[in-house]
């Protein structure tokens, strides 16, 4: 059974109509990339399947596990396993990376019925995903992602990726911004995740995150409609020749 | 509902049977002191919303009610037991505004210490007492301080000797109980920190029952050059009392005073701070979180005199208001002629968690000298739904979530306590303060209505 089924997914943004029917089927251990122009619905898809609630879902279904995926909260996908590191990672003044991260592993863990960790049981692990990502511990006793710079807020979803393991996680846009260093970072970080069981969806404008992390297929996403599926060299064409073409064989195949 | 000839002579009644039973009755000074505050308040009454100093916070509710002076309410210790706290070097227990000595335990002070009720002290040293009391507070601007000075009688007294640290807190407890009328009291507190003394004192104000009830308390904190004294006020009555404090803190050369004002119960409550920074290099943080639902009114009043040079002062005032709560932050800074050097700062921030919470904050800035520093800010603002959506996402409940970032906010105020038994007594209650709001702001999300149970205290006015 695929980990994740989307059919017919059509999706308006304040009455205007952003995903177009998206058909997309994602199986455990696979690695998939979704690329497409600015304004295509990359993120609108991404925030989706996340579950954020201001956008209106108008048409078709999602199954993720066998369960419908529409009917859940944000908290529920969460503790089902969806994990989506934001484009924007969001500051939380007066709440420590510590600390949040814990709650929502507790959260996780006592919806599926795990005991719950202390500071001590946590930590062992949490210092081993840290290194994962050559962070600071001292920077987790800070507020979440306050006066963290653009690649530290980056490395910071990655390392809650790390510490959550998600089924399914989704990168929107990860690798927007940051420089080689911090790319490769992210890259490890999100490589060493890759198993048999975890499925992940790289949403990307650039080609160059997917040197780093190879899909297994590529999906070009233009004007809310998955206009090409292939493999990784798909992904090397379009670096090649811009997202030009591709938007105008699509507009032919689809007058607007 | 009563007049306002009616209520004075109801409170006459009372003052009448007081002077003749209170605490020092025969000390001229005393009985002067009395009688003086009583004449001031007959001849100003309650204030009403034309002054300045009460425009957003309407007490007709508490003239128009005929409070009796609360009688002891013989209470025992099981019932008290819930509201104590652990590690204070002290609990003195005061049943509305009596002390009583049974329900509380002195502990192991250092020597240098003298934690007393104020009527056994001023009948059994009223001399060391003279000096001080009545001494800083203004019965002729303000007519709760005036009823309070008429009506003082009993209290707390806190005497710390030049040098003497107490390291946990002193922990005093106000309990006002039920009546078959409405109750008033009068708490009226000394507290004395001599020269290079340090010391945390909390004052917590809870009910027991429902019934209206007036609590008008008044506190004079004395600090000495060099003293370092934490102050907390912690307001968690019943929604049918009216509460009306005044500390006013009156700063010695480089002492260096926090006040900590947390107010979360009350029907309507009005929570004065006014220190005077007599002497040089003083520092003074005014530290305040004020939350509220339901209709409560939650008033707080600042008046900062720097009256010396190269002195600080910080506000810090946080609010969060659901419902139909409405919040005031008005911060008064008085900069006197010779006060050069001053650093003065205020800043209010708020959460409006509905569309019918309100909140008025009005700086008020009145500067004589000409070299100095003062600044001041407020904002108000909702939750942050990118915050809340954060998470959420990552498996955290939406109930848990909104209390993660209510919580978040009023850290801010905890972050400016000192680690002490006395904060952890304030972050369990705003903890558990926090889950009943974030409940009722949840409710309030999903589209709910919420109950109208309160009463809206200018609708009664």
């Amino acid at each position: 059974m695929s980990l994740l089924e989307v059919r017919n997914l059509k999706v308006n943004v304040d009455n205007h109509e952003i995903l177009k029917g998206i058909d997309l089927e994602i199986n455990p251990g696979e690695v998939h990339s979704i690329m497409g122009p600015n304004g295509s619905g990359k993120s609108t898809l991404a925030q989706v399947l996340a579950r954020r609630e201001s956008y209106d879902v108008t048409g078709g279904e999602i199954l993720y596990d066998g369960k419908d995926l529409l009917a859940m909260k944000p908290e529920d996908a969460a503790c089902e396993g969806i994990f989506m590191a934001f484009q924007y990672p969001v500051e939380i003044p007066g709440i420590s990376n510590a600390y949040f991260l814990r709650s929502a592993l507790n959260a996780i863990r006592k919806y599926r019925g795990q005991d719950e960790l202390d500071a001590m049981d946590f930590l062992p692990m949490f210092r081993e995903k840290l290194k994962l990502l050559d962070m600071d511990e001292k920077q987790m006793n800070r507020s979440v992602n306050e006066g963290f710079s653009g690649g530290e807020k980056k490395r910071n979803e990655i390392l809650q990726m790390a510490v959550l393991e998600p089924k399914l996680a989704i990168l929107d846009e990860t690798d927007s911004g940051l420089d080689i260093d911090a790319l490769r970072i992210v890259a490890n970080g999100v490589n060493a995740m890759r198993s048999p069981e975890r499925a992940i969806i790289v949403v990307t404008h650039y080609q160059r995150l997917l040197n780093y992390i190879v899909p297994d297929f590529v999906h070009v996403l233009v004007n809310g409609r998955i206009v090409r599926s292939g493999g990784p060299e798909l992904a090397l064409e379009l670096e090649e020749k811009g997202y030009g073409e591709i938007e105008s064989e699509a507009r032919q195949v689809t007058p607007a | 509902m009563i007049t306002a000839t009616e209520q004075l002579e109801i409170y006459l009644e009372s003052f009448t049977e007081l002077q003749k039973r209170a605490a020092g009755r025969d000390l001229p000074w005393l009985r002067q002191l009395r009688e003086d505050a009583f004449a001031r308040f007959c001849e100003v009454g309650f204030p009403n919303t034309h002054d300045e100093d009460w425009r957003f916070t309407n007490v007709s509710a508490i003239a128009r009610a005929p409070f009796q002076l609360a009688q002891d309410g013989g209470l025992s210790n099981e019932e008290v037991e819930p509201f104590r706290i652990k590690g204070a070097a002290c609990q003195l227990v005061f049943v509305n505004g009596r002390f009583v000595r049974d329900l509380s335990s002195i502990g192991k002070l250092p020597a240098g210490v003298n934690v007393n009720g104020l009527a056994e002290e001023i009948n059994g040293n009223p001399r060391v007492l003279e000096a001080h009391f009545g001494r800083y507070l203004d019965t002729r601007r303000d007519a709760f301080c005036a009823l309070n000075t008429a009506f003082a009688d009993d209290g707390a007294y806190v005497h710390i000797r030049k040098g003497t640290i107490v390291e946990d807190p002193i922990f005093l407890l106000f309990i006002s109980t039920v009546g078959d009328a409405p109750l008033m009291s009068h708490p009226r507190n000394l507290i004395v920190a001599e020269q290079e003394s340090q010391a945390t004192i909390v004052e917590d104000y809870v009910s027991l029952g429902e019934s209206t009830a007036f609590c008008n308390t008044v506190t004079e904190l004395v600090a000495g050059d060099n003293a370092v004294i934490s102050h907390y006020m912690i307001e968690r009555e019943h929604r049918q009392a009216f509460n009306v404090s005044t500390l006013r803190i009156q700063q010695g050369r480089s002492a260096n005073v926090a006040s900590h004002s947390v107010l979360l119960g009350g029907g309507l409550v009005r929570n004065n701070v006014h220190p005077v920074l007599a002497g040089e290099g003083g520092e003074c943080l005014i530290n305040g979180l004020f939350i509220g639902n339901g209709q409560q009114h939650l008033d707080n009043y600042m008046l900062v005199e720097h009256a010396s040079p190269h002195c600080g002062s910080r506000q810090f005032y946080n609010g969060i208001l659901d419902d139909r709560a409405h919040g005031v932050f008005h911060g008064r800074i008085i900069v006197h002629k010779d006060a050069q050097k001053t650093d003065a700062k205020q800043t209010n921030r708020n959460l409006l968690l509905s569309d019918d919470a309100q909140i008025d904050t009005k700086p008020q800035l009145e500067i004589y000298a000409d070299d100095v520093k003062c600044t001041h800010g407020a904002t108000i603002g909702q939750i942050d739904e990118n915050a809340l959506f954060y998470l959420r996402s990552r498996g955290i409940d939406e109930l848990s979530a909104r209390k993660l970032l209510l919580f978040a906010f009023a850290s801010e105020c905890l972050d400016r306590m000192k680690a002490s038994p006395a904060r952890e007594h304030v972050e369990e209650l705003i903890h558990g303060h926090l889950l009943e709001v974030a409940h009722s702001a949840n409710r309030f999300a999903t589209g709910i209505p919420s109950e109208d149970t309160g009463r809206k205290w200018e609708e009664i006015g």
